[in-house]
């Protein structure tokens, strides 16, 4: 395998078409700038701040861009609020689509064919395999991911929280709980 | 593996319960090979969304995803290929040559093409 991409390299780079120092940047961004804790303070931002929520409920594409997190691929960004009622579940059916910009890149599950086959048949099976139980009357909604369209779920803020900062809330926000599989850690676990 | 293997693996990791981003350094080049080129304008990421489906929907795609680069790989050789920049046959030379130069290379040295005792 190392040999074809290898190959790969030296060809476009030969055509042109890539330039070798630009691809060690982009690997050097994901791995060590682009994650959750992006997510993580615009999940926070809303908790703090209605008008910043109300934004990024109309236009999280926007809001999101805001705090100086684009998406590379050009693709637009809903963000799916959790509500006592409802709660919400992100998968990309057809591969692998994430939200890069706000979560970095996706865990081995989120790509596991199992995730992808199951999370719309039976998403409380799945959460249940999270260890993720929801009441019988709670409404799970399922979000499929496109190329064009990315989900950030924005879970519900956690009780015993208030006079919290920003820094302190971000801390609460789980990657899991803003795909949907998880909840944010209780505030006696921080 | 099962999902809910996935996940406890998932968990053993330490630093915020993230795996590492790639699991071998030819995983984080293709990404960011594709990447690159889509920044250049040589597809739309739908285009690319679908090259990537179309692989990891093939029947012998593995349970656990650990093959999900392999599938990135061969997605991205195919869009090349559509796109007339290089097909299977120069790709495989090329990988061929590299290996070559790779065992004639010796150790503590850079792999350089030329290296290729074969070379033409």
């Amino acid at each position: 395998m190392a040999a074809r991409v290898r190959a790969l390299e030296t060809i476009l780079t030969q055509k042109g078409l890539i330039d070798p120092l630009a691809i060690d940047a982009i690997v050097e961004t994901y791995e060590t700038k682009v994650g959750p804790r992006n997510g993580a303070s615009v999940v926070a931002k809303a908790w703090v701040d209605s008008e910043y929520a109300d934004w990024l409920k109309r236009d999280a594409t926007a809001a999101i861009a805001y705090l100086s997190y684009t998406g590379r691929q050009g693709e637009h960004m809903q963000a799916v609020f959790n509500t006592p009622d409802t709660h919400n579940l992100v998968v990309c059916t057809l591969c692998s689509c994430y939200p890069w910009s706000v979560l970095g890149l996706p865990p081995v599950w989120y790509k596991s064919p199992p995730y992808r086959s199951r999370a719309v048949i039976d998403p409380r099976g799945v959460l249940a395999e999270f260890g993720l139980t929801l009441p019988a009357t709670t409404n799970i909604r399922v979000w499929d991911s496109t190329a064009e369209l990315r989900y950030l779920v924005v879970p519900l803020r956690p009780a015993g929280t208030e006079g919290f900062t920003e820094d302190q809330l971000a801390a609460l926000v789980t990657r899991d709980s803003m795909i949907g599989t998880g909840l944010p850690l209780a505030t006696e676990a921080v | 593996m099962s999902l809910r293997e996935l996940i406890t693996h998932s968990r053993g990791v330490p630093a915020d319960g993230d795996t590492p981003v790639f699991a071998e350094p030819w995983q984080a080049e293709a990404f960011a090979i594709v990447v690159a080129l889509h920044d250049r304008g040589l597809f739309s990421w739908n285009e690319w969304a679908n090259a990537l489906s179309t692989q990891l929907k093939r029947p012998d795609a593995l349970a656990d995803g650990s093959d999900y680069y392999h599938g990135w790989l061969a997605a991205l050789e195919s869009i090349i290929a559509t796109k007339n920049i290089a097909g299977k046959e120069d790709i495989d030379d090329l990988a061929a040559a590299w290996q070559r130069a790779a065992h004639a290379t010796p150790h503590g040295k850079p792999i350089l093409l030329e290296n290729d005792p074969d070379r033409s």
